[in-house]
């Protein structure tokens, strides 16, 4: 049993007669009687050889498949090991939000980069520090454009059931309406405008939507534009090394689940909300900003800045509640984006795009259909006969991790960089072979 | 120090892309992004000299005394880390089946009981941090009262000496703020809480010990007269180290609560996070629980949705690879280590505070924190509270949480936790007692302080007023 407390017997004696105490249990005499705990109901500590033996034997209790076909919202992608190793760094780890701007210089660029990199993915002006995932950064991307008269949000169908959850949770549920689909498998750009009127504050998409459909989400930013609503875009980030960027799709904010920017599947998290705007909102934004300046002697010097949106200043008129964000995972993202580069990232969006149609055409050889015409980054449903249960099972018996079931025939189907032709090819042989 | 785009250059490269064994697709040319991307370009050496410098102008609990008050920066022990990054656990993704996850389940399920054991509640791990469980927490108040047909209860009772996200917090959740004024200790005013205290009284926040480290002596009164307008308790964990294993909120008549697994249990903060602030609630409340939580069904570990959960707060379960560390610290710790290292820690803050009597004194005990007001040093020398906690960097000394609480003039809050030896304090005490002796004879020394960080002190108000947010590119 390790307690990590460095004292000696000796110096706690020392310690106690400094106070003028003679136990350890006198320390706790302003609390009253009925309040202590007679005996804290916990296993007595185990060695670190111990602990280390079970928590392992607790992880391999998780089942774990050398191939991933399974995102909807949670993406497997390859990790340099310049990202995973440095990342450990413990000055980094150990760290906390860096208050003491002489102290944490290396803190506050790594997040200033990391703005800096999430500008240029998005297209947008200016990026906060991090927000806890993609889905609470689109809630509170929400906030910044409610007002008074307006506080109506319209979603995408294909929103993710999960970040529907969310909003539902944060919001009104009588402010959130639903748009309407369309035969491609997207938002129905004719049936929205309808949606919109003068109490509409914002509508929220997902790019590429949840069924991996690429939304027309220019022609959204202008329908929006036209009515005075706010566009507020959730992408993924890998998708924007080759799809329209939030920018150029007239978007007023971006969001974003940014877990796979160099973040691992880790069970659901730690992830990364990542958010950024225009100039105008940015007094608006939630959470940490960081922003360049110059120290007493004129040099360059980073602070955490505008935080008279936040909390520890505003109290109930903050911007919003948000203390701790995802600062590591953020530093992790934006390690990502560096060793990747504008070329890395693109290479991946392409492999992730032309893998996922190679299994798409395999598929679709096997009998299989396509629920959705629209155009598809590296997600797809399929459609078929077959249960999907068994199907999955049969992967699964070859440590595969078959697409998500949504129904006893469709099935959410994710592929990325991680696999070859020759993986996506044993894919089908099993589902030939074993179900077909 | 070069920024990451200084060290780029056109054509270096770190990431070799794998190479493409599918026909490439070409996507319809309508939904290709025309914008140009600028990521920097640098070699694998560049990426790692650079993220060295970087962290070298970085400060850790690793690297020194880091007694910022509120903020329980205790040792990260390096097992959690090597639990946390098990493969078994790294590589699981979310939505697995959960027969093939029963390891990740069965640890959530046990650290829910282990949490359950220190505090009496029960929890839902979802939220990411500890203003998110604040968020959660309140909402299960505002769901409870609205599940009872009772919609008029929308105000929460605050105290002005309460941390920033309390009243934050209830804003975001809907309720109607009303601060109450603190003694001059930071304890509850217990006639200003009986006149705030109504039928339209949802609850009442508090954290306890409270922001200026006491134990608040009369809870127990508190607790009854919240009680008896109807109203819910909501206890802020961010002070749970103090008392961890000693006293439980439940028994303290608090009804909901959040943790901070960042601070009391070890797990580190990452620069501002990942946190994780699980939030917990007695029995009367459990169904309104974020969903999902893990159950027990015979031998198998399950996800549940409570029966009137507020829903979800966040996407999947939470910060899970956070909950195993928290869970590594507790096995390893166990009931005694537990019950040891709250009272270390309270003897650290007692002892620090009794060596710092020459500059500051306070009656009476405090527990895992305290504050002192730099006010008579103000008055007398002009050196200020800032001035004094720049003056401890040069000394590689993190300073403490500055001018928080509010209540309290030219404060500074100092939170040692129990990781950090007597030597340790001994030195910190000496410091801190030579630079206020230094502001009777050279203040202006102080006031210029620090000399030896990275930059000297940064202009905030022009950072403010003229905002640059990111690199600007084309200046380079």
């Amino acid at each position: 049993m390790s307690t990590y407390t460095p004292h000696t017997q000796k110096e706690v004696q020392e310690m106690l007669k400094e106070l003028n105490l003679t136990s350890l249990h006198e320390l706790y005499k302003p609390i009253p009687k009925e309040c202590l705990l007679q005996k804290l109901d916990l296993p007595s500590g185990l060695s670190q050889f111990e602990v280390e033996k079970m928590v392992k034997s607790l992880a391999q209790k998780n089942r774990l498949y050398p191939i991933i076909l399974r995102g909807a919202g949670a993406y497997h992608h390859y990790i340099p090991p310049v990202v995973r190793e440095m990342s450990k760094r413990s000055e980094f780890v150990t760290a906390y939000t860096p208050y003491q701007a002489e102290m944490s210089q290396g803190i506050l660029q790594s997040i200033f980069e990391y703005q800096t990199m999430i500008c240029e993915l998005t297209g947008l002006d200016v990026s906060n520090a991090s927000h806890y995932d993609g889905a609470t950064a689109a809630a509170e991307a929400y906030f910044m454009c409610k007002d008074k008269k307006r506080s109506k949000l319209i979603v995408s169908p294909f929103i993710k059931e999960s970040t529907l959850e969310v909003l539902q949770t944060y919001i009104n549920n009588s402010d959130i309406v639903v748009a309407p689909q369309n035969d491609f498998g997207k938002i129905d750009l004719e049936k929205l405008t309808k949606l919109f009127d003068d109490t509409t504050a914002a509508i929220y998409i997902e790019q590429p939507a949840k069924n991996g459909v690429i939304e027309d989400a220019k022609k959204v930013g202008e329908l929006a534009k036209d009515y005075g609503v706010k566009f507020i875009m959730g992408v993924y980030p890998i998708a924007m090394g080759l799809i329209k960027k939030p920018s150029e799709c007239l978007a007023d904010i971006a969001v974003g689940e940014g877990q796979s920017l160099g973040l691992n599947l880790a069970f659901g998290g730690p992830y990364l909300g990542f958010m950024a705007t225009k100039t105008a909102l940015q007094r608006k934004l939630p959470g940490r900003i960081v922003g360049e300046t110059v120290d007493a002697k004129g040099s360059k010097a980073y602070v955490l800045t505008l935080q008279a949106r936040e909390q520890h200043i505003r109290r109930e008129k903050a911007s919003s509640n948000i203390c701790s964000n995802q600062a590591h995972c953020a530093l992790t993202a934006a390690m990502y984006l560096a060793t990747m580069g504008q070329k890395g990232l693109k290479d991946v969006a392409l492999a992730c795009v032309s893998n996922a149609h190679y299994l798409k055409d395999q598929l679709l050889s096997l009998g299989f259909s396509l629920k959705y015409k629209g155009e598809f980054f590296n997600e797809f449903v399929t459609v078929s006969d077959i249960d999907s249960k068994m199907l999955l099972y049969e992967l699964e018996k070859n440590d595969i991790l078959g697409g998500l079931p949504l129904s006893s025939k469709e099935i959410l189907w994710c592929v990325t960089e991680t696999v070859t032709r020759k993986d996506l090819d044993r894919v089908v042989e099993i589902i030939k072979g074993g179900v077909c | 120090m070069l920024t990451i785009y200084q060290r780029s250059k056109i054509g270096a490269k770190s990431f070799e892309a794998p190479f493409i064994t599918v026909p490439k697709y070409a996507l319809d040319d309508k939904y290709l992004g025309k914008e140009e991307t600028i990521l920097p370009s640098v070699s694998e050496i560049d990426i790692v000299r650079h993220y060295t410098k970087l962290s070298q102008n970085a400060f850790g609990v690793d690297n020194g005394f880091y007694p910022l008050g509120s903020c329980t920066m205790k040792y990260n022990p390096k097992l959690n880390e090597i639990t946390a990054s098990l493969d078994g656990f790294t590589s699981v993704h979310p939505l697995q089946e959960e027969k093939s996850v029963q390891g990740c389940l069965c640890l959530m399920y046990e650290l829910s009981q282990q949490l359950k054991a220190i505090t009496g509640m029960n929890f839902s791990l979802q939220p990411a941090a500890g203003a998110h469980g604040e968020l959660a927490g309140l909402m299960i108040m505002k769901a409870y009262h609205e599940s009872r047909n009772d919609f008029k209860r929308t105000k929460i009772i605050i105290p002005n000496s309460a941390h920033g996200t309390n009243p934050a917090s209830a804003a975001l959740a809907g309720m109607e703020i009303i601060n109450i004024p603190s003694l001059d200790d930071g304890s509850v005013d217990i006639i200003a809480l009986k006149n705030a205290c109504g039928d339209d009284t949802a609850g009442f926040m508090l954290t306890n010990p409270n922001t200026l480290g006491l134990f608040e002596e009369k809870i127990m009164e508190i607790n009854k007269i919240v009680h008896k307008c109807g109203g819910l308790m909501y206890y802020d964990g961010a002070n749970l180290n103090a008392i961890m294993g000693i006293a439980r909120p439940l028994d303290m008549g608090f009804d909901i609560m959040h943790i901070n697994l960042h601070k009391t249990f070890s797990t580190p903060h990452g620069g501002g996070g990942p946190g994780s602030g699980p939030v917990g609630c007695a029995d009367f409340l459990q169904q309104f629980l974020p969903s999902p939580i893990v159950i027990k069904e015979n031998d198998n570990y399950i996800f549940h949705k409570p029966s009137k959960s507020i829903g979800k707060v966040k996407n999947f379960y939470g910060n899970f690879l956070v909950m195993v560390k928290a869970y590594t610290y507790i096995l390893t710790l166990g009931a005694e280590g537990i019950v040891g290292a709250a009272q270390k820690a309270v003897l650290n803050a007692n002892y620090l505070k009794e060596k710092l009597r020459e500059i500051y004194y306070t009656k009476g005990s405090c527990m895992h924190e305290f504050v002192l007001s730099m006010q008579k040093v103000k008055e007398d020398t002009k050196v200020t509270a800032l001035d004094i906690a720049k003056a401890m960097i040069d000394k590689n000394i993190h300073p403490p949480t500055m001018y928080f609480p509010a209540i309290v003039q030219e404060a500074l809050m100092f939170e040692p936790t129990e990781t950090e030896s007597k030597t340790t304090l001994d030195n910190a005490a000496k410091v801190i007692i030579d630079i206020v002796k230094k502001a009777y004879v050279s203040a202006d020394e102080l006031h210029s302080a620090p000399k030896k960080a990275y930059i000297t002190r940064p202009d905030e108000t022009l950072a403010a007023r003229n905002p640059k947010l990111r690199i600007d590119l084309a200046k380079g």
